[in-house]
This record gives structure tokens, sequence and C-alpha cells, in this order.
């Protein structure tokens, strides 16, 4: 699901600036996004079928507009990857998304009703919802691919060794998100909650990058110090 | 020598036998295969009888049947169920049939009632196709199909302030059941569509943890219904409305009066009233199914 240009990784020439993360996060994270996008995907054609019906062209509309979305976020997280790569901005991501999934929560009859009311066609009218729901958070989430690439990234002749690894994880992690929510999180759980629960990990993932980003920084200082003076 | 006479003999024997076996099934002929959006569409014909049959190679069973020679006559109990309603509500005017399949059972109702307006909601216009060509189905003034999904259309027609008296929701054909008709939500705009005296009819599940997940469901919805069940069908018949279900000597005294009327399709109404039943026999402690939570895909292999 996650798909990624290879034109966009030839961008990556410069070194990080700023302390960088070390690979296993962002691979780990990069895998929480994986799987929150296809949880989220999945949960989609339950959130409005009460509106526009349970008919494939209502899952086209869906898969369309995170497909669009997607792409998007590719092509600004990569260049947004051009200008001084941090993991600062690289956390903003999830902690955006995760903000703007909340809305898919709690209006969802708000973007719904009106749609449903002006628009009598059930497949323009769940492609308008999907765009109006997903379209915004999705993007976001795609955002975070070549940004990761980026962040894990320091020489030309690791570029393509890297995506394919991080490129693998997200991937695996949306089959993840797949099978562990239609198989499962549905069985168990309300369709809010499986989303509360995704806008929790995402902030979670966010918070863990800041964290460890801190951590780094608080280090790195210490070690800026010169050697007499931790002596004293 | 003698034994291979006995092996020639015990194969033309075993082969005879086949054929034998084999011979209805040569009779039963595939006259229309059709993969539509939704299912894989069969009509098979055996002697006067034809088929319309869903995902034939699963194994489901017939949709509806006709008897090309006796149009009238219908073939399958859950079929002549749908006519309990009748008992509640004798002389509807305004019919909503969400599921068409062969078409048979608003043709029944178009027949019966000509002057009540039928409408139909069917998701699969291969469905409405495979009606019209093969199973006589032919709408006219009083009676149209609109190819849509169910909730789609009641949802709308709530909005618009439209209300019918007569309601049968017979959705579920195929394997995959259509999670949002089966939602408490979806319950209550139906009953936003229905008059004061309207009744509902649905042709449900009879199986296992999920009978007793819709049970709980339409029971929240509409408070007390009947289960109507006859033991030569695996289906159940849910039969409600609005206001508290009648007396069984009511019933009765419609199962009486109407009965003559539906000798042609073969209706036995008169055993209908004491299967009636509103005793619960699910498991009230399952969830109600909610938009939120309608596993009703994965709850049916329990």
């Amino acid at each position: 699901m996650v798909l990624l240009e290879p034109s966009i990784i030839r961008r990556f020439a410069k070194p990080v600036n700023s302390v960088s993360l070390p690979r296993i996060v962002v691979i780990s994270v990069a895998f929480v996004s994986g799987f929150s996008i296809m949880t989220i995907e999945m949960l989609g054609a339950r959130i409005m079928a009460p509106y526009f019906g349970g008919s494939i062209s209502v899952w086209g509309s869906l898969i369309t507009v995170f497909m669009l979305a997607l792409s998007v976020g590719y092509l600004i997280g990569g260049r947004l990857s051009t200008r001084n790569p941090n993991p600062k901005t690289f956390a903003l991501f999830f902690i955006s998304a995760a903000i703007f999934s909340i809305p898919i929560i709690v209006f969802a009859d708000a973007i719904m009703r009106p749609i449903f009311l002006a628009i009598e066609d059930p497949r323009y009218g769940s492609l308008f919802a999907s765009i109006f729901l997903y379209f915004i958070p999705t993007s976001i989430l795609g955002m975070i691919s070549p940004y990761s690439v980026r962040l894990m990234v320091d020489s030309h002749e690791h570029s393509g060794h890297m995506a394919g690894q991080l490129f693998f994880v997200s991937t695996i992690g949306s089959a993840g998100g797949t099978l562990a929510t239609s198989f499962y999180f549905v069985l168990w759980f309300d369709v809010n909650r499986i989303l509360w629960g995704a806008v929790a990990v995402l902030l979670l993932a966010g918070s863990l990058i800041l964290f460890i980003n801190f951590l780094l920084q608080k280090n790195a200082a210490v070690s800026k110090v010169p050697a007499y003076e931790k002596q004293t | 020598m003698k034994n291979k006479l006995r092996h020639l003999l015990g194969g033309a024997l075993i082969g005879g036998v086949a054929a034998l076996l084999q011979l209805p099934l040569i009779a039963a002929e595939t006259i229309h295969e059709e993969k539509s959006l939704y299912r894989d569409i069969n009509v098979v014909q055996t002697g006067s009888r034809r088929c319309l049959i869903f995902n034939v190679h699963r194994g489901d069973r017939n949709q509806t049947c006709v008897d090309v020679n006796n149009r009238d006559e219908l073939i399958f109990s859950y079929t002549k169920m749908s006519f309990a309603g009748l008992l509640m509500n004798p002389e509807p005017r305004k019919i909503l049939i969400a599921g068409l399949g062969g078409g048979t059972l608003p043709l029944a109702f178009n027949d019966l009632f000509p002057d009540a307006q039928i409408d139909i909601v069917e998701v699969d216009q291969a469905v409405v196709n495979v009606a019209k060509q093969f199973f006589f189905f032919e709408e006219n003034e009083n009676m149209t199909v609109a190819v849509n999904d169910a909730r789609v259309f009641v949802k709308r027609a709530g909005i618009l302030g439209e209300k019918y008296d007569f309601i049968i929701l017979d959705a579920f054909g195929g394997d995959y059941i259509p999670e949002h008709l089966l939602t408490r939500e979806f319950l209550e705009e139906v009953k936003q569509i229905m008059t004061e005296d309207a009744v509902l009819v649905a042709n449900t599940f009879s199986t296992s943890r999920f009978y007793d997940h819709e049970s709980v469901t339409y029971q929240r919805v509409f408070g007390e219904f009947f289960n109507f069940k006859l033991p030569a069908s695996g289906n159940r018949m849910i039969i409600t409305q609005l206001d508290p279900l009648p007396p069984r000597g009511s019933l009765i005294t419609r199962a009486q009066a109407l009965t003559p009327s539906l000798d042609k399709y073969g209706v036995p109404l008169l055993e209908y009233p004491n299967r009636l039943s509103t005793r619960v026999d699910w498991d009230m402690s399952r969830r109600v199914l909610t938009d939120q939570y309608a596993p009703a895909n994965l709850l049916q292999d329990d």
C-alpha cells in the first residue's frame, strides 16, 4: 500500500544536520504508520456504509482517495525532507496525523449527512465523503515514508538499501493493520474505539520520537563540554 | 480369465449405478450463468421448475424457484412465510421489498393487491435483469425497482418523509451478509418509514450465535416480535409492528378470512398463527449489533 517513487529518493544528498535518530526507531515508527493507515482504511467502508451502502463502489471511492492522498503525501514529505530534515518535524507528522484523524471519529455524521443530502448517487457521495474524512490524515501519513528514508540515509550508496528496508517494514505494517483490523479488532471493539486506538498509537509514536530526540540532544550537549570542565 | 470377467462386470455395474445416480443431475440444465459485482448468478431448470441460484460452487441453496407451467404457485416455504405479515396488516397500500431475488414475491403481491404501490430495492442490476429475463418479472406503473443499496434507499425515504405500511426485508442472499442492514441504527431508520399500522417482515438467520445477536437487536428496536419458524425451512422470519402485537385470536380470524385469496399461491396461511411465537429462545446477553459493532460475517462461523 505504501509505495514510493524512486525519484524522491534521489534527492538525498546532504547528511542530517542535527542529531540522527537510531535506525531502529525510524523503522519502528514506520511500521506503526503503515499499520495505522490500513486500520483507518479498513474501517472507512464500515463508517460510510450507513450513508452510501456496502457496494463495491464505496470501496472504490475509499481506495482511490487513500491512493491520491498517499501520493500527495509522498511528494510533500519528499520535498520537506530536503530542507533541514530533523526528528522534530518527523514527530510532527505523527502527531498531526493523529489530530487530523479525530474528525473521522467525532464529526463523521456531521460530514456525511450534508453530502448524503446533496449527492444522490452513492458512488459520488462516498467519493466526496472519503475526501473530506480521509484525505488530510492519510496524506500526512504518506509524508512519513520519504521523510524516514531521508532520516536513515547518510550516503548515496545506501539510499536504495535503506528505502528498501523502510518500505519492507511499513508495508508489513500495512499488511498487519489490514489483517488485525478486519479479522479481530472489529470483532472485539467498536469502530470508534479502534480509531481512538490508532490515534493513541500515532501520538505515542510521535512522543517517542520527541523523547528520544531530547535524550540524544542532551547527550550531544554533554559530550561537547570540554574534558577539563567535566572533571571539576 | 474368470477374474478379469468379474472385474469387467464389476466395472460395468459401478458404471451403471453411477449413470443412474447422475440422471437427475443431467436433467438439471443450466440455462444462464452470470458473474455480477456481488455474486455468481445461475439459472437452472429441472423439468418445468426453474431456479435462481447464487454462488452455486459454494453449495448455496436456491434463491427463488418458479414452475414455468404454473407461475402463480410459490415454491419456497420462506417466500410463502412472508405472507404471514398479512395477518397483521391484511390490506397493504404501500409496500417496500428490499431484495428482489427472482421477483416471485413482488409478483404475487402485485397480483394480490393490484392497487398497492410496490417499491423494490435491489443492489444488483444483474439480479434485476435475470428476474426479468428468466422469472417473468415485470415492472409496471404500481411496481418499480430501484437499483440501490437498501440502507441508502431507506435513509433517503426517511428524509423525504415517505411511509410504507408493509415492509419486507429479504436482502440476505448468498454467503456475504450486508452488515449495515443488520444494525440497530438501520432498524431505527426502517421504523422511521413505517406507518402506524405498518408491519415489518424480515427474513433472517436461524443459525448459531448470529441468531442471538440478531434477535437481541430486533428486540431492542421493536420490543416484542413474532418469531416465525417452520420445521421444513431453515429460515426464521421476524414479524413485528410499531403497536403491541395482536392477540392470537385476531390472527386466526384474519387467516380464515384471507386463506381463499391465497389459495392459488399455495400459501397455507391457516397453519401460520400457531407458528408465530413470542417465546425468547435466544441468549439475551448477546451484544446488540450497531453501526459501530457489526462483525456479522465473522460471527457467522461460530
